[in-house]
């Protein structure tokens, strides 16, 4: 099979996301990308855990005056949602539909720039209602560097659904960009793992005290 | 829910079968998704109720992320399929350093 061979919902194969060498190198080199970016986040946590609250003086909001329940549940629900829409377009790829794959990256990508609008309404409103910035406290510094390390990587995910449904949107489903399509909705769904553990131990923690 | 290349040598029945497994797969997904929004509903619920006490309130939600993590994992990210054994190892081995981590910062650092 070639990469660059058209295809027919007969011929299509059932992993078309590892049916090359490409695919399979691409598969593997992902996941062990996904095992490094485990350990980035690690340490960012670790960090967030050990400066968190740690604040100049006592007028300083603490994560329990900050945090939020609705906005993070809402946060919450998006993403998660977002993860299943991508669920559906790798679904569709599998059956072997174009278009209707290209609608559920396009219903993700709406749902996560919703996520990223969210989380820069969150942030305007620490640095402005709260004097809570990246430079005031070892508290905002680390949590800043965590969560908004998060929302770069969604900013990044957004920016290459898009840039694949733009550079494919006419060439169709082949065995060429099936796995990139896959490997990129792998990392969509890391994203929403990583947000587990942020709306966990930041948000409900920080609320909880 | 194995996806492997099938061949029957008939491509007509080949693809109704397959188009039925990836229905049903899809079904498994829908249920996983609400099984995670379940999870944390009970994680918000837990830290919004006023009963209960930090003490318990903490282990707890991090345990409900911890399933739900390996919901996202196992299902979404398909590590229940074949041929996932090279991505659990570098997923664990990040895990193992990362827990490391985490245990040093909170444990051997102080203020």
């Amino acid at each position: 099979m070639q990469a660059e061979e058209k295809f027919t919902n007969e011929t299509w194969p059932a992993s078309p996301e590892k049916q090359t060498l490409e695919a399979k190198n691409k598969f593997l080199g992902f996941w062990f990308f996904l095992g490094g970016e485990t350990v980035l986040f690690a340490s960012l946590f670790a960090t967030y855990l050990a400066l968190k609250d740690k604040v100049p003086n006592s007028e300083m909001s603490l994560a329990k005056d900050l945090f939020e329940m609705p906005l993070v549940f809402a946060m919450t629900m998006i993403l998660l949602t977002s993860s299943l829409t991508s669920v559906y377009a790798m679904y569709h790829m599998k059956n072997f539909n174009f278009g209707k794959m290209q609608l559920w990256i396009a219903i993700t990508v709406l749902l996560g720039l919703v996520f990223l609008g969210l989380e820069i309404y969150e942030f305007n409103h620490y640095v402005h209602e709260f004097g809570h910035t990246f430079t005031s406290s070892a508290f905002g510094s680390a949590f800043y560097t965590l969560v908004g390390f998060h929302g770069a990587h969604v900013a990044f995910g957004l920016m290459w659904f898009i840039a694949l449904m733009i550079r494919n949107g006419k060439r169709g489903l082949n065995l060429y960009n099936a796995p990139k399509y896959y490997v990129a909705s792998l990392y969509w769904h890391f994203i929403d793992v990583v947000w587990v553990f942020i709306f966990t131990v930041v948000y409900l923690m920080g609320m909880v005290g | 829910m194995t996806n492997e290349q099938l061949n029957s040598g008939n491509p007509k029945v080949d693809i109704e079968y397959r188009r039925k497994k990836n229905a049903e797969e899809m079904r498994y997904q829908i249920i996983t998704f609400a099984l995670m929004i379940f999870l944390t509903l009970v994680a918000f619920v837990a830290v919004g109720y006023e009963g209960f006490s930090a003490s318990f309130a903490v282990p707890f939600i991090l345990v409900l992320a911890f399933v739900q993590v390996a919901f996202q994992l196992y299902y979404f990210m398909h590590m229940s399929h074949k041929g996932h054994e090279a991505p659990a190892l570098f997923l664990y081995s990040g895990v193992f350093v990362g827990f490391i981590t985490v245990l040093a910062f909170m444990t051997v650092i102080w203020w």
